[in-house]
């Protein structure tokens, strides 16, 4: 059978009862999950033998703006031996927006995660060294939000004097 | 400098000593490249064999902000970063000029967000604003150019007594 | 002041550097340094800041910080239609212009459901294959140049101004092009910039071995380099290294054999690799690839079909401006495309190519409407930063310099 069956039936068989759907549009599998069970998943899929999805591409999220569960925290991971690419989302619910960190899975999120803490507030539980990657420490926004304007908050970063 | 800046005349002796130095000078800028992104390789550019930057007195493009006397800002400047450039500038010796390559620096360029400084006139007076994203090779040299038209007509006593200002800002972080 | 200080404050990055959980030191005279390579620097390839800790010349620790050219793509994605991004995706990597051009442009046909004509296919790979070997050109000749051989700055950036040449005859611009459209690109190439480009390919050759008889014999030159800054099979799949540096550590990952887009699946070429995974297996590499991008572009060149350059889809591709000026229904088209957008279906997508940094990915969310609801660059010099601190463990500071060079990162699409 195809990678595509092959991933949809083990993922089924183990996580039964945490799978919110599992959807296919321009030949895209994703599989959309609980929270809770992210970390579960991740193991399941990098030391399974037949999986064995070994690098992480990607680690982002959205912002719903106007939905119950406003973030979705997406995953891009990438198999070797099937060459399949597959993306795993996870729903968050209420502020505090938490989900738990896959950099003991995959050391490439650590990165990731920091950009997306730093762009929309997620925070990643037992992440190493979860600070701003690209807007300065003390800046006191997450500017990917939609609620952030695209000109930024006047005085939000200040600039040195012009000289006389 | 010192006698001749202090005679705040237009003598005969003073005009040429005048047009000596300020032919020294304009004929070795010695550029500072703050490259910063996309403008940096087409400032590369400039300097390689076909439009050659060497032959307008430019060659040593020095990192270091001691040696230059003309600081080339190419790329857009954010905010975190402008004070870096804003530092760096502050440490170039008298008497310093600044190019605004590309659009990025003269007025924010296709960047209207939250992170970008809509021109670096805002913390630094500039000399010459180059347009184009990014603009030409020919085009930063036509810029060159026109610093050197700038350079030839100060006189010695310009540049009497000036005190670095703004020290603190320097010494700040 | 104070704002300032407080704003841009530097605590959080020195705690992370003086932790010390799997460093030993011997000697208990503690001749421990930080030392700050700053977001300006000659070496640095752009604005990237470094915090070294140093005993005596080794480095003992390193703590990268990005941020300094974050320019705000995808808030600013979220507010323009697809169309007004293309000259934004120019800026990414704006050292293969091109290849960003052709990657954004089909991971949003892929989203809409466009295809596009045959000609039009054949031409992206032309461009993309020539932006590959001018972006390589940039890496072999800085990376010489921060390691001492200053002259091969100059030798790469007269062959890179010939291409220049190429670029501007075919899209209008010599290095900023937006020569891609979404069906299509923006005009079709002549025979004068065919016989150019065949021109550029038969006399590439003799530059290239003068380089190399430069370089590769040099003592000096491998000596800096061998053994230096080495990155293992396991580490680089682990850190989400792709590109020359994941092939240069011994695996064979192309996106243009995994998963063939355009027509690369029609042409022939290998994909080298190397086992040993150092800097001068780097460096070796992309002179490999700018030969096997020659083979690719002889191969295209012949294979070429006659035909149009944009798709004949109304609904989504805009069509030519010569037609606009005198017919009323494409006139009417171009309208309602400019201003209520393409409106591709509800969902998401994720398409990525090789470019020559590595894997540019373009996650893709719309809701319906004519502006993306949710843009992500998955750019390759980000996630191939992120395994710097791990090799420059151990090394000299001039060696830390040699293993940026040798990465060959770009700061547009690090920061984005």
């Amino acid at each position: 059978m195809d990678a595509k069956e092959l991933i949809t039936n083990k993922v089924k068989e183990n996580f039964s009862d945490s799978i919110v759907e599992i959807t296919d549009f321009r030949n895209d599998l994703s599989i959309v999950i609980l929270p809770n069970k992210i970390l579960e998943l991740a193991k399941f899929l990098k030391e399974n033998d037949e999986l064995s999805f070994l690098m992480c591409k990607d680690v982002t999220a959205i912002d719903w703006a106007t939905r119950k569960k406003r973030f979705t925290v997406v995953y891009h991971i990438y198999s070797f031996k099937l060459n399949f690419n597959l993306r795993i989302k996870a729903n968050l619910e209420e502020e505090p927006y938490r989900i738990e960190t896959v950099t003991s899975i995959w050391p490439s999120a650590n990165w990731y995660e920091r950009e997306t803490y730093d762009m929309f507030g997620i925070e990643f539980l037992n992440h190493p060294d979860l600070r701003r990657m690209y807007m300065p420490e003390g800046f006191e926004y997450h500017p990917l939000r939609k609620d952030f304007p695209l000109l930024g908050i006047p005085d939000s970063l200040p600039l040195p004097q012009k000289p006389e | 400098m010192g006698l001749e800046a202090k005679l705040n005349q237009d003598g005969f002796i003073t005009t040429t000593v005048d047009a000596i130095v300020s032919w020294a000078r304009k004929s070795s800028v010695w550029p500072m490249p703050m490259g910063i992104s996309c403008c940096a390789i087409e400032m590369i550019a400039a300097a390689d064999p076909k439009y050659d930057i060497a032959r307008f007195g430019s060659e040593v493009m020095r990192f270091t902000p001691r040696q230059c006397d003309l600081m080339i800002v190419a790329g857009t400047v954010t905010y975190k970063m402008a004070q870096v450039v804003r530092r760096i500038y502050d440490q170039m010796p008298e008497p310093k000029w600044v190019i605004a390559m590309g659009a990025c620096t003269s007025s924010g360029g296709m960047y209207r967000s939250y992170s970008v400084v809509q021109g670096i006139d805002q913390f630094l007076p500039v000399d010459v604003y180059t347009a184009g994203c990014p603009p030409r090779p020919e085009n930063l040299l036509n810029a060159l150019m026109t610093i050197q038209e700038k350079i030839s007509k100060t006189r010695a006593r310009d540049f009497q007594d000036i005190i670095p200002q703004n020290l603190e800002l320097s010494n700040a972080k | 002041m104070d704002k300032i200080k407080k704003v841009y404050s530097d605590e959080k990055i020195y705690k992370k550097l003086l932790e010390d959980n799997n460093i030993t030191i011997e000697d208990a005279l503690e001749n421990e340094m930080v030392i700050n390579m700053g977001p300006q620097h000659p070496a640095t390839h752009g604005v990237l800041r470094l915090v070294l800790r140093l005993d005596g010349e080794t480095v003992l620790k390193v703590v990268p910080e990005l941020g300094y050219l974050h320019r705000g793509y995808e808030k600013m994605a979220e507010n323009m239609s697809f169309i007004e991004f293309i000259p934004h995706t120019d800026r990414l990597d704006y050292t293969a212009t091109l290849c960003n051009n052709v990657a954004y442009v089909l991971a949003v046909e892929k989203l809409a459901g466009i295809e596009a004509p045959p000609r039009a296919q054949w031409i992206r790979m032309i461009v993309a294959e020539l932006a590959r070997i001018a972006a390589h050109m940039i890496a072999i000749g800085t990376f010489a140049m921060d390691v001492g051989a200053v002259t091969m700055v100059m030798w790469t950036f007269r062959e890179r101004e010939r291409i220049q040449e190429i670029f501007d005859r075919v899209a209008g611009a010599r290095f900023t092009t937006s020569y891609t459209r979404l069906g299509g690109v923006a005009s079709d190439i002549d025979d004068e910039a065919i016989k150019m480009i065949k021109h550029f390919l038969d006399t590439f050759e003799p530059g290239l071995k003068d380089m190399d008889d430069l370089m590769l014999h040099n003592r000096i030159f491998i000596e800096r380099l061998e053994g230096i800054g080495v990155l293992s099979k396991e580490d680089a799949i682990a850190f989400g290294v792709t590109g020359p540096n994941l092939r240069a550590s011994g695996v064979e990952y192309d996106v243009r054999k995994a998963k063939p887009y355009l027509f690369y699946d029609q042409v022939d070429f290998n994909i080298p690799t190397y086992k040993e995974g150092d800097s001068l297996a780097r460096y070796f590499l992309r002179g490999d690839e700018v030969r096997e991008s020659v083979k690719i572009l002889y191969q295209c060149l012949e294979k070429i079909p006659a035909g149009e350059v944009l798709a004949n889809d109304p609904k989504k591709v805009l069509p030519h401006k010569t037609e606009i000026y005198t017919k009323m229904e494409e006139l009417i088209h171009d309208f309602m495309i400019i201003n209520h957008g393409i409106n591709p279906p509800v969902g998401d997508s994720f398409f990525s190519v090789e470019n020559p940094k590595g894997e540019l990915g373009f996650y893709i969310v719309s809701n319906g409407t004519g502006q993306p609801w949710r843009m992500k660059i998955r750019s390759p010099s980000f996630c191939n930063l992120q395994v710097l601190p791990k090799i420059c463990q151990g090394a000299m500071v001039s060696d830390v310099i040699a293993i940026i060079g040798s990465l060959d990162p770009v700061m547009g699409e690090a920061d984005k």
